[in-house]
């Protein structure tokens, strides 16, 4: 607690980046809670492809991954970065895809 | 996912002019960075709107292609990145991906999707932490400044989480995919061993927040604590048994979110956060769930290390009581002449492979008036949710799977419940005695329909390793042997009939 109550102060010095750092933080705290009011409304039926979906969806690291891969700030984090690139999109498109594969199984039954 | 594919090759090949565009005026720079932040607030939007269409089984595709468009949408913007100067290890990285991704979601068997997700879940992880590293690398060595207090904070979250969850997925993955014991393994000291070394993580992680910036030893540490969390992983892995993997796999999908969350912290990305606020409330959700569904606390999922010394607690005692066990021909004259049939499928069916033969008896039965509908408990299969996949995929109609909630008040008035290698989710001491292990766990009330037909490879018992008084049940008959070649004995019998 104590370790937390220094952080705010040593932040406080800059104040700008404890607003941002503020900032960020609703967007955290509000996407989760939609995320919450949404997955309890997902039924049991479709919670596995609801994991892989949101496994895609994380894959949005890819964007860091990206600027990290082109930006050529030294040859280590151009490496890194190609190879967070590869991870991500390995999830993203193995993820969608496998997603859509599963749903596309969910069928109802034929009514005569 | 066709166009999709299309549009994505047809934006690689644009690429290469994107770069090399002459140095733009300054209002150009901004109409760029606008023009990104609108792409991102889009995508996160998309994703939103996707995740709602996984309510509905009939709108779940379209939300997919939704979200799946957000995360292209989110791709491209990021390729007007002024930070950007060379495409060819994107470029590189995102046709590796791709190839190994669609390979892998082609020919995964659904059988294996725990097992995918786990080591997807390590993929994510890897990225986020690569990043982090990278960034890392960027402030220190490339523009030797000081890093802010409250950046290296979500730098060190991000690579801390990443790495645990980058090697406690791969344990994961090694267990589901039983190239480790899905044994728990444990050792004296276990917990209070795991507990310290976290402890030193975090210890780590707060002098690099605070450390001056001496770069030598702030490297030292930092990269120190890299490996401490990808030690933490492993070491909470490994003590957990093959029946909890539902609730870590959920755990490390949230633990996985979490990760890309930090990564939006530390890169000053909202739809970073975004997106990881999203995975890390479903991972957290559904490992609610699965622990519920288990009667377990998380704590006792962590650190309980399952089936060592609890099973020989219990009190059931079946020294004495017999089974019945059923012939093909009466069982098959029982299913064929009832009018409601309740299904439960356990992890056998999956060992089998008897989906098919399950669903081909299931519309046997309906040929001849009977009604089938299958009972799915929450941990049915290796993760949530996974036995519906299974069901579906043999051509189950999603309208006749039910949770566990939705039927159980419906077996009371079922003629027959055909129990099909599950054990532990029908087991009445759940109900009836406070000394078994499992005491407490919702299960499903098979024991209350008026028969009970149980599909059992032979008498051992279950994953948990406690026996199961409901075989023991006067009304209930055994059919012993390979659930698969029963179902299919069974389905020619009622055929028969």
């Amino acid at each position: 607690m104590t370790a937390l109550a220094d952080l705010c102060l040593l932040a406080v010095e800059d104040n700008t980046s404890l607003t941002t750092a503020f900032l960020r933080l609703y967007v955290f705290v509000l996407a989760g809670f939609v995320g919450f009011q949404i997955i309890t409304k997902v039924p049991a039926l479709l919670h596995t492809p609801l994991m892989s979906a949101t496994n895609a969806i994380s894959g949005i690291s890819l964007v860091g991954s990206i600027v990290a891969a082109g930006a050529q700030f030294s040859t280590f984090s151009t490496f890194l970065g190609f190879v967070a690139v590869t991870a991500a999109t390995i999830n993203v498109v193995g993820g969608f895809m496998i997603t859509d594969r599963m749903l596309k199984m969910f069928k109802r039954q034929e009514r005569k | 996912m066709g166009h999709l594919w299309q549009l994505i090759s047809t934006l690689l090949a644009a690429v290469p002019t994107v770069a090399h565009a002459t140095p733009e005026p300054a209002t150009s720079g901004e109409a760029r960075e606008l023009f990104i932040q609108i792409c991102y607030l889009a995508a996160s939007v998309l994703f939103i709107l996707g995740l709602r269409g996984l309510t509905a089984p009939d709108k779940a595709r379209r939300g997919m292609q939704l979200a799946a468009a957000g995360m292209l949408v989110a791709v491209i913007g990021t390729f007007l990145d002024f930070r950007i100067v060379s495409f060819v290890w994107i470029i590189l990285g995102l046709i590796l991906g791709s190839g190994i991704g669609a390979a892998i979601s082609i020919w995964m068997p659904m059988t294996a999707i725990p097992q995918r997700t786990a080591i997807s879940h390590a993929f994510g992880a890897l990225a986020a932490t690569l990043v982090g590293i990278s960034h890392y690398d960027y402030i220190t060595n490339v523009l030797q400044e000081p890093i802010g207090h409250i950046e290296m904070a979500a730098l060190g979250f991000e690579v801390m989480f990443g790495a645990l969850t980058i090697t406690g997925s791969l344990m994961a993955f090694g267990k589901l995919q039983e190239l480790l014991p899905s044994a728990p393994i444990t050792y004296e000291y276990q917990n209070e061993m795991n507990i310290s070394l976290f402890i030193v993580a975090v210890l780590m992680f707060i002098f690099l927040i605070f450390a001056p910036s001496d770069w030598a030893i702030h490297h030292v540490v930092f990269y120190l604590m890299v490996l401490v969390g990808l030690a933490v992983g492993v070491l909470i892995v490994v003590p957990i048994g093959g029946a909890d993997m539902p609730v870590v796999i959920s755990l490390l999908n949230s633990y996985a979110g979490l990760a890309s969350s930090a990564t939006g912290f530390a890169l000053g990305n909202n739809v970073l956060i975004i997106a990881g606020a999203l995975d890390g409330a479903s991972g957290f959700l559904l490992s609610v769930l699965m622990s519920k569904a288990m009667n377990r606390s998380f704590s006792n999922v962590l650190f309980g290390a399952f089936g060592g010394s609890v099973a020989a607690a219990s009190s059931t005692s079946t020294s004495g009581l017999t089974v019945k066990s059923v012939s093909v021909e009466d069982a098959a004259t029982q299913l064929a002449y009832a009018r409601n049939v309740i299904i439960v499928p356990g992890y056998g069916m999956a060992v089998a492979q008897a989906q098919h033969q399950v669903r081909e008896l299931a519309e046997q039965i309906e040929k001849r008036g009977g009604e089938v509908k299958f009972a799915i408990h929450p941990v049915a299969g290796r993760m949530p949710g996974h036995m519906n996949v299974l069901l579906a995929e043999a051509n189950v109609p999603y309208d006749k799977l039910f949770d566990m909630d939705e039927i159980n008040g419906e077996f009371s008035r079922a003629d027959v419940a055909l129990v099909i290698g599950a054990n532990d989710v029908v087991n009445p001491a759940a109900r009836t005695d406070p000394a078994s292990p499992i005491y407490g766990m919702p299960i499903l009330n098979a024991d209350q329909a008026a028969n009970v037909i149980v599909l059992k490879r032979s008498m051992n018992p279950g994953f948990a390793g406690i026996e199961n008084a409901l075989f023991y049940d006067p009304k209930c008959s055994l059919l012993f042997g390979d659930a698969k070649a029963s179902l299919t004995k069974l389905v020619q019998e009622v055929k028969r009939a």
